[in-house]
């Protein structure tokens, strides 16, 4: 196996400085993701799966241990890593080729990227069109093509779909699934949907909070595309809710409700 | 616009019983009238004039004090036929143009500054602010001190009061740049200039038009002040010029030119906001 653009995190904690001390938001975590993985992440809400996601992505600088990519430590943000955020965060006065081509100013194959991306991510015929005129799904869309218009070794998904409707949601992840085929990229997706976790991914990582740090990981060995009412893909998302919602923590709540 | 969209909203919530009945009263009222909208807006000023014209007609208002809306145009008209309004409103509005320009561009560049640079900020912002308190008027002796009664000190004075609207709408627009829009610019490596240059200035450009709407509104404000203190031309002149003299149609006719071109001039501008803010609805 090659080390070309695998994304080694070790020994990774970070911290924030409070009144009271610090306050630990990730420990002790260490992760290997190999060239063209699928891998999710799922945890509630404050469990630092989302700060983990910008450690990678080099918006966040101060912490602890190694996170490297391809051999190469991170240092600060990169075209070699897109990003998307939970809300499109389209420039609103730009159309979509302008979005689309954000990063890329200044290059001569700006124009030839940008058109394959708006095709791979079906937005032809809407190039010319701004953020407010685009449904929240095609928003996205333009999203995930200026994440990948830079070619990136890994493709970073922070809850993407959180705010979309359920049924666009669905088309999404199947829209995601076929750019991943298409595009051999190393995604790695932030999410608290089990089911999106799964239906997606090669490893689903689960991070518990407070310090956030993982515990557990399962492999997903179906084929794809995957059938979400099957036996297997049931008994797998069965195993992750049991980690979250296991009968001795429901017995003994850590604190009063 | 929004007094237009409230009016739009139906009032059936309020009586059940009784739906869509004023609703429908009104609509029929103004199908009846085919007034339009836009229309509403003259009823009142054109019928004041009527009531106005009336009432000085048949006496009731005093001719030297408050002479007929169709005196002070026949005012206007003998002025144009002169030749004297071209020069007073030219001289007017080329002080407009000079000083709003200085002005504007002053508050701009500071505003970039101190938005851009937090240390510029710290420096410079709070005595800026202090500045802004200072009523407009107590300006004026010190700027004649400073600048002479020529055109320097009445320009001077519109650029002040056309740079405080704009740096301080300028600048809280560059400080309220939406922090998520700023992390994008991050991920794709922009950084100082560039990151100023790609996403907070385009970012902050709505704030920009609303600083250059009331700068240019305290321009024509600030002119009035600079013309009546001293000149010799110029449409606040004409004011003074017409209370000395004693004739009232002379100020009222300033009066109404003042309040056509500033409302043209805002017109202008609100147009061009229009088209540049054309793709802006806020939304993504």
């Amino acid at each position: 196996m090659s080390v070309q653009g695998r994304l080694e995190i070790q020994g990774l904690r970070k911290y924030f400085a409070t009144d009271d001390g610090e306050l630990s938001v990730l420990d002790g975590i260490n992760l290997s993701i190999a060239p063209g993985e699928f891998l999710s992440i799922v945890g509630g809400s404050g469990c630092g799966k989302s700060t983990l996601l910008r450690i990678i992505a080099g918006l966040e600088r101060d912490f602890q241990g190694s996170v490297r990519l391809g051999g190469s430590p991170i240092t600060g943000p990169g075209l070699d890593r897109g990003y998307v955020f939970q809300e499109p965060r389209l420039f609103p006065w730009l159309t979509v080729e302008g979005n689309v081509g954000f990063g890329l100013e200044g290059r001569s194959d700006r124009e030839e990227l940008v058109r394959q991306h708006i095709d791979l991510v079906g937005l032809k015929g809407f190039e010319r069109g701004f953020p407010h005129q685009l449904s929240g799904g095609m928003a996205q869309r333009a999203a995930i093509a200026r994440a990948l218009v830079g070619l990136p070794q890994v493709l970073l998904l922070d809850e993407p779909f959180g705010a979309l409707d359920a049924l666009t949601r669905i088309r999404m992840q199947q829209e995601v699934l076929r750019i991943w085929e298409a595009e051999r990229t190393t995604v790695i997706l932030v999410t608290h949907d089990i089911d999106e976790a799964v239906y997606l991914a090669d490893r689903v990582v689960i991070l518990s909070p407070r310090p956030g740090s993982i515990r557990r990981i399962v492999n997903v060995d179906l084929p794809r595309p995957r059938d979400r009412a099957s036996h297997d893909f049931t008994q797998i998302r069965q195993r992750i809710y049991s980690e979250f919602f296991s009968r001795e923590e429901a017995l003994q709540p850590a604190y009063a409700i | 616009m929004s007094v237009e969209q409230i009016s739009e909203i139906p009032v059936v919530v309020d009586m059940p019983d009784r739906p869509n009945r004023g609703e429908a009263l009104r609509g029929v009222v103004r199908q009846a009238l085919r007034i339009p909208d836009r229309a509403l807006g003259w009823i009142v000023p054109v019928s004041g004039l009527l009531v106005w014209e009336f009432l000085a007609r048949i006496g009731v208002l005093p001719p030297n004090g408050m002479p007929a809306p169709s005196v002070i145009a026949s005012t206007i008209a003998d002025l144009a036929r002169s030749g004297e309004l071209w020069q007073h409103m030219g001289i007017t509005l080329l002080r407009i143009a000079l000083g709003f320009t200085l002005g504007a561009s002053a508050g701009i560049v500071l505003a970039a500054l101190t938005g851009s640079f937090p240390l510029l900020r710290k420096l410079l912002d709070p005595f800026v602010q202090s500045l802004r308190n200072i009523p407009s008027m107590a300006w004026v002796p010190l700027f004649l001190l400073w600048l002479g009664i020529q055109e320097s000190s009445k320009i001077g004075l519109i650029a002040l009061g056309a740079f405080f609207p704009m740096y301080l709408n300028l600048l809280s627009g560059i400080l309220n740049v939406d922090r998520k829009l700023v992390e994008v610019g991050l991920i794709y490596r922009l950084s100082g200039f560039q990151l100023i240059r790609r996403v907070i200035l385009p970012a902050a450009f709505p704030a920009f038009v609303v600083g250059l709407r009331s700068g240019l509104g305290l321009a024509w404000m600030f002119v009035v002040a600079a013309e009546i203190m001293g000149a010799s031309k110029g449409l606040g002149f004409l004011m003074v010029d017409g209370q000395q003299t004693g004739r009232a149609s002379i100020i009222l006719a300033s009066v109404m030119l003042f309040a056509v071109f500033g409302k043209a001039t805002d017109a202008i501008v609100q147009l061009l906001s229009k088209r540049w803010l054309r793709n802006r609805t806020e939304a993504a």
